[in-house]
């Protein structure tokens, strides 16, 4: 990383919340950005439709900042790729 | 001002097509949640509901009646003439004047428009049902028991998601009180087993895999629940000199909006509803026996609303028995405060407190007395039901037996 799936997470990220892109990083906090947890579920549906893939719930829950989340994004469009 | 007096219950919902159906279930704990029939949801995040079993519409309406109203106004007629008949209401051509009708919805006939839709968008058909429009609208349970039931007063509905159906009970409760009408028909329904409905929920991701565990600290989520539960007020006063059964009194009524996020829950806005409901009865907090939570299962919820009791009732918070029938009954949108309340009523008759259904393992951040698993042998005197709804809307019932 960074990655192509980090560049269009982050892109994301900061198209459907509103954001600057530069003011995103791997590292930032859902909190310093602002976001809460309806947010999140906002940028997983975006990601969902971007990637055309499905974000099980399971994993949802667990995702605190962006570096998780980009990298659950890798994580389940890697296994598609195999598949 | 008049005492207002329950006077008759009726309930339709996953643990019991009749009122003392759904008793039993709540006296034995038996959770009402299975897979999901209504609508197809192969490949869904979830799969469970609950759903009202054994339906059959045609065992109620005349099969032309049934084309005319979607099922979620079927369960308020149900449910309305069960209440009507336990009361064992006298009419006169006065007294259908007088009583007033409030219902509470959440998506109301969305299930019929769903339909439509799915017909014209994805079917390529070129209109939709001509009744979509009247089997749609909200207030199609509010009116279809008016007609019924020929009751000409006063009749509206309330949607205030998922705290519809105490908002509508606490509207009719202040009629009553207020001496506007002499008699009132109350609670709400829902039918929300619907392709798309289902789809937008499973979007929003509150919605458990598994089942519901309300207060449990492996708690996943709620789980969606239908059905309808109506009440009948009357004056105490007029209830005793017509010889009518009472059940108890509805007391006191709160109402406040968190006035903070759209799904997030507050603490202050259920404390607020929580503290008018109790001013509004005269009360103090020690008298209440029972509090029938909010407690839909998800991880917000049920540890706001213990932070909310707690902050409420102090010390006296150890001493309350706190319950989530929403465990057994799912979440019924815009039924649940009614389902709830009627849960509550029939608990103060029969003297037990019914129990959090699926509950495994103690979360700290819900450490209440929350009635694990098994109903208990209690005599409750007084009790109050809280519904919080999303968009922060809050409506508490306070009940005296």
């Amino acid at each position: 990383m960074p990655s192509d799936v980090t560049e269009e997470v982050l892109g994301v990220i900061a198209q459907t919340q509103r954001i600057p892109r530069e003011n995103i990083t791997l590292d930032s906090r859902f909190e310093e950005l602002g976001l809460d947890s309806m947010d999140a579920v906002n940028i997983m549906f975006a990601l969902e439709d971007k990637f055309d893939i499905t974000i099980p719930d399971e994993a949802a829950k667990q995702i605190r900042n962006i570096r998780q989340m980009v990298e659950g994004v890798q994580h389940i469009v890697d296994s598609k790729a195999v598949q | 001002m008049p005492r207002v007096a329950v006077t008759g219950v009726g309930a339709i919902c996953a643990i019991g097509n009749t009122r003392e159906q759904f008793t039993q279930s709540l006296r034995e704990g038996r959770c009402g949640i299975a897979p999901i029939t209504l609508a197809d949801v192969s490949g869904f995040r979830f799969l469970n509901g609950a759903e009202v079993k054994g339906y059959r519409p045609e065992d109620h309406f005349e099969a032309k009646q049934i084309d005319l109203i979607d099922r979620f106004a079927q369960f308020a007629a149900i449910a309305a003439r069960e209440a009507v008949a336990d009361a064992a209401i006298q009419w006169s051509d006065e007294l259908r004047e007088r009583c007033a009708i409030v219902t509470g919805a959440c998506v109301g006939g969305q299930s019929t428009e769903d339909q439509g839709f799915w017909d014209v968008y994805k079917m390529g058909k070129p209109r939709v049902h001509p009744m979509t429009i009247p089997r749609t609208m909200a207030n199609a349970g509010a009116s279809y028991i008016s007609m019924d039931l020929g009751v000409g007063g006063p009749s509206w509905t309330v949607s205030t998601a998922c705290s519809s159906s105490n908002h509508a009970i606490g509207q009719a409760f202040h009629m009553v009180r207020a001496g506007d009408a002499d008699l009132a028909i109350a609670g709400g329904s829902e039918a929300v087993f619907s392709f798309g409905i289902l789809k937008a929920w499973e979007a929003m991701r509150v919605v458990s895999g598994d089942i519901c565990r309300p207060f449990s600290k492996d708690r996943t989520g709620m789980i969606l629940g239908e059905g309808g539960a109506m009440l009948v007020l009357e004056p105490l006063e007029k209830a005793l000199s017509r010889g009518a059964k009472v059940y108890c009194e509805i007391a006191g009524f709160g109402m406040s909006a968190d006035a903070h996020h759209i799904t997030q829950p507050s603490v202050e806005g259920p404390v607020r509803a929580m503290r008018m409901a109790l001013r509004d009865a005269g009360v103090g907090p020690q008298i209440i026996d029972y509090v029938n939570a909010h407690g839909t299962g998800t991880e917000a919820n049920d540890a706001t609303e213990t932070a909310a009791i707690r902050q409420v009732f102090g010390e006296h918070a150890d001493r309350l028995a706190v319950s989530s029938t929403k465990s057994m009954h799912g979440h019924a949108l815009g039924a649940a405060g009614a389902l709830e309340a009627a849960a509550t009523i029939l608990a103060i008759r029969d003297g037990f407190i019914p129990p959090t259904a699926n509950y495994r393992v103690p979360d700290p951040a819900c450490d209440l007395d929350i009635v694990p698993n098994r109903s208990r042998e209690a005599r409750i005197h007084c009790a109050i039901s809280n519904s919080f709804a999303f968009g922060g809307l809050n409506a508490v019932l306070l009940f005296t037996s």
